[in-house]
């Protein structure tokens, strides 16, 4: 393989989605953690105190566990030299003629507001650490969803946040859940009403745009009897001379009846640890849908899990991952049968290249008496040169007879055969190689709203330019 | 004098070291089909793929000369672009790409310009139309779950689309049932044409019961033993292919 090749996508990348504007953040942290920056920031916020005593109870769990020592290897996180928080801008705006010009521009190069016009209910646009736009459509208002970001809240829902905020992903769960909590910034907050059918998609574009800037944004999403959501998020973010930490937690609640999807694209820069905590509680006959698409960062280690609390509950996981040159994506899925008659599936499309290194790493957990659940789980792995791996490590705990659970995985290569028969169509080596990776991940692909869709198979195509060689 | 479409020139190929084609020679003009027969192991998958240039295969000697220029030096898209089609025995299936996606691509990519939509779902659709197909097929991916007569006719579907100068069908009629047979063989006849030569290859002669080749030719052992009319197909069938071993021999 030329050498020359293995380089050209990363200059693409850079040319194409590493844009950044210069920032002049109004307030900035000093970087580190310390009680005194925890504080800091929660009376930057003007938090109640049981938010500011939560933020600091985190903090001791935080410094207190270990780093896990499983996944990746997170010996590069410099937790001294990160800031903890970054405001850009002083106050919330509603109106898109508010948003700052710098901001603006970005989004422009993202094409965020095209997509708003077309497809979006709302639009809460994550830009350094906290959300600056936040714009909800008024029939969405008037059938008493709110959609706001996770600041604003907790201070005009106080009683709601309180109730529910910290019961799926306590702040001792794992070190990581442990630091957002304490240093929580941003993210979006969910409510649907009983039985309200949200018909358009509800989309946050987040972005890093500061130097050791970590981003910790917390959601929260309510999904009330009989009603449905669907939430999506995606990322590009520009490339940066240092590591950059992403430890965000996402909390759902799906009650009796309702259905919940939740689409994540994500694309950080490829210096960037992507450590998330996403996990769902699913009550009777409750649907809960992962669909998770990961292609940057250097670390990826993220499984979402959904906890099928009562008879009839169903979790869903589909999950794309691309591993580039010097990428790990560890990522997964979490299934716990707690109730009888739920039922799961899990799909995972992995590709690595370029010495990339893609894991499946996931759990199926039937407790006792959880009688009749049925679980599946199929991995499917694309290996596109000889110096890339994969890697599946299934977890079963399995403590109840009556259930039925599948396994299935399978690593493969792209044929020579399709290569020709492609080639013999008049398609380059290239191009046919990047049409049998965007088949290889159409199931995954084909579930995405449209837009995402396009924007996937760009980002796969240049990735893929000078893959095979 | 214009040059020949295609010449087939003393080729000689070899497969890990062994050789299984010891000198071919062959002339197709625009307007013709030619039909190549041969029993197992004469060598004519392998003169199939190395037409088109699948790696696999090594040429010691000759040239394949389209339209006057020596393709064996190109790569298989090369060749396509440059007006080659092979239509194969055993298509491969491409997962998760649908029939009517990937002859968009092909086309974009053969012909160096993308139909408008509009115009090309015109094109596509009057093709089916052509060979009776069923437009639901070009919803489904690439040759996954096909049958053995939906793969032929996906085949025939390409050439159809793609519109080549000089097509090479390899076994184009193997594993079909009568009716399968007769709708892969009438795609063909329709196909063929004054602007396309064909090069049809065949272990059997029922095949020709359908297409009225202009020349028949015997493969055997790696070189065409004998050219000949259709009179020559029916020897064969009537004869068997011990009647050309006997001959080879002798």
């Amino acid at each position: 393989m030329a050498k020359k090749a293995v380089e050209a996508p990363q200059a693409d990348y850079a040319q194409k989605y590493g844009f950044r504007d210069s920032e002049k953040p109004l307030f900035q942290a000093r970087p580190g953690l310390s009680p005194e920056v925890v504080k800091e920031i929660s009376g930057m916020k003007e938090e109640p105190a049981w938010m500011r005593d939560l933020r600091l109870r985190a903090l001791e769990v935080f410094r207190k566990k270990p780093l896990p020592t499983w996944g990746g290897d997170l010996s590069g996180i410099n937790f001294d030299e990160i800031y903890y928080y970054v405001k850009p801008t002083d106050r919330q705006v509603r109106d898109w003629d508010n948003v700052p010009q710098y901001i603006k521009r970005t989004f422009d190069k993202l094409g965020v507001p095209q997509a708003e016009r077309e497809f979006l209910a709302g639009v809460g646009a994550q830009y350094d650490s906290e959300v600056v736009y936040h714009n909800l459509r008024e029939e969405l208002a008037k059938q008493g969803v709110l959609f706001l970001d996770t600041d604003t809240a907790l201070r005009e829902h106080p009683e709601l946040f309180r109730e529910y905020f910290g019961t799926v992903v306590p702040l001792a769960d794992n070190k990581f859940a442990a630091l957002n909590s304490a240093v929580w910034s941003g993210g979006s907050f969910i409510y649907v009403p009983e039985g309200v059918q949200v018909d358009v998609p509800l989309q946050a574009y987040f972005r890093i745009n500061a130097e050791k800037l970590g981003q910790f944004e917390r959601t929260l999403i309510i999904a009330e009897p009989g009603s449905y959501l669907h939430y999506v998020e995606g990322c590009t973010a520009p490339i940066y001379s240092a590591d950059s930490l992403h430890a965000a937690v996402v909390e759902v609640i799906i009650k009796p009846g309702a259905r919940v999807r939740y689409t994540t694209i994500q694309n950080w820069s490829t210096n960037v640890y992507n450590l998330v905590t996403k996990r769902a509680v699913a009550y009777q006959d409750s649907i809960m849908e992962w669909v998770d698409g990961n292609l940057g960062s250097k670390l990826n280690m993220k499984y979402p899990a959904v906890f099928l609390m009562e008879p009839g509950a169903h979790g869903e996981m589909l999950s794309l991952a691309f591993a580039g040159k010097g990428q790990h994506q560890d990522a997964g899925a979490k299934m716990v049968h707690a109730a009888p008659h739920t039922s799961s599936v899990v799909v995972s499309k992995s590709i690595s290249k370029d010495g990339g290194r893609s894991s499946y790493r996931g759990l199926v957990k039937a407790y006792p008496g959880s009688v009749g659940a049925k679980a599946s789980v199929r991995c499917d792995a694309l290996v596109l040169d000889d110096d890339s791996r994969s890697d599946t490590y299934p977890y079963m705990e399995i403590e109840e007879e009556q259930v039925s659970i599948g396994h299935e995985a399978t690593v493969s290569k792209i044929a020579a055969e399709q290569l020709f028969y492609l080639m013999s169509r008049g398609l380059s080596e290239t191009e046919a190689a990047t049409l049998v990776v965007s088949g290889f991940i159409e199931p995954v692909v084909k579930e995405l709203p449209m837009e995402y869709a396009v924007e996937l198979n760009r980002l796969i195509q240049l990735q893929m330019e000078g893959a095979v060689g | 004098m214009p040059k020949p479409l295609f010449v087939i020139e003393d080729l000689h190929v070899s497969v890990e070291g062994k050789e299984i084609l010891k000198g071919v020679n062959l002339t197709v003009e625009r307007g013709e089909v030619h039909a190549l027969m041969g029993p197992n192991g004469s060598g004519k998958s392998t003169l199939a793929h190395t037409l088109m240039g699948h790696p696999r295969f090594q040429i010691t000697q000759g040239r394949v000369l389209l339209k006057g220029k020596d393709v064996l030096s190109l790569p298989p898209d090369e060749r396509a672009r440059q007006g080659m089609f092979l239509a194969f025995q055993y298509p491969v299936e491409i997962p998760g790409v649908k029939v009517r996606h990937f002859l968009r691509m092909a086309l974009k990519a053969s012909k160096g310009e993308e139909p408008s939509v509009t115009e090309f779902r015109k094109q596509l659709f009057e093709k089916m139309a052509l060979l009776e197909m069923n437009r639901s097929f070009s919803e489904r991916y690439v040759n996954e779950g096909f049958s053995g007569g939906e793969k032929k006719r996906n085949e025939i579907l390409q050439l159809a689309m793609l519109e080549p100068e000089m097509a090479v069908l390899d076994e184009a009629d193997s594993g079909l049932d009568i009716d399968a047979l007769r709708s892969v063989a009438n795609g063909i006849n329709k196909l063929a044409g004054p602007h396309m030569g064909m090069l049809l290859i065949t272990h059997y002669q029922r095949i020709l019961n359908y297409v009225d080749p202009h020349f028949v030719h015997v493969l055997f052992d790696g070189r065409i033993v004998r050219s000949g009319g259709m009179e020559l197909a029916q020897e064969l069938e009537a004869k068997g292919y011990e009647w050309i071993a006997g001959e080879a021999v002798a």
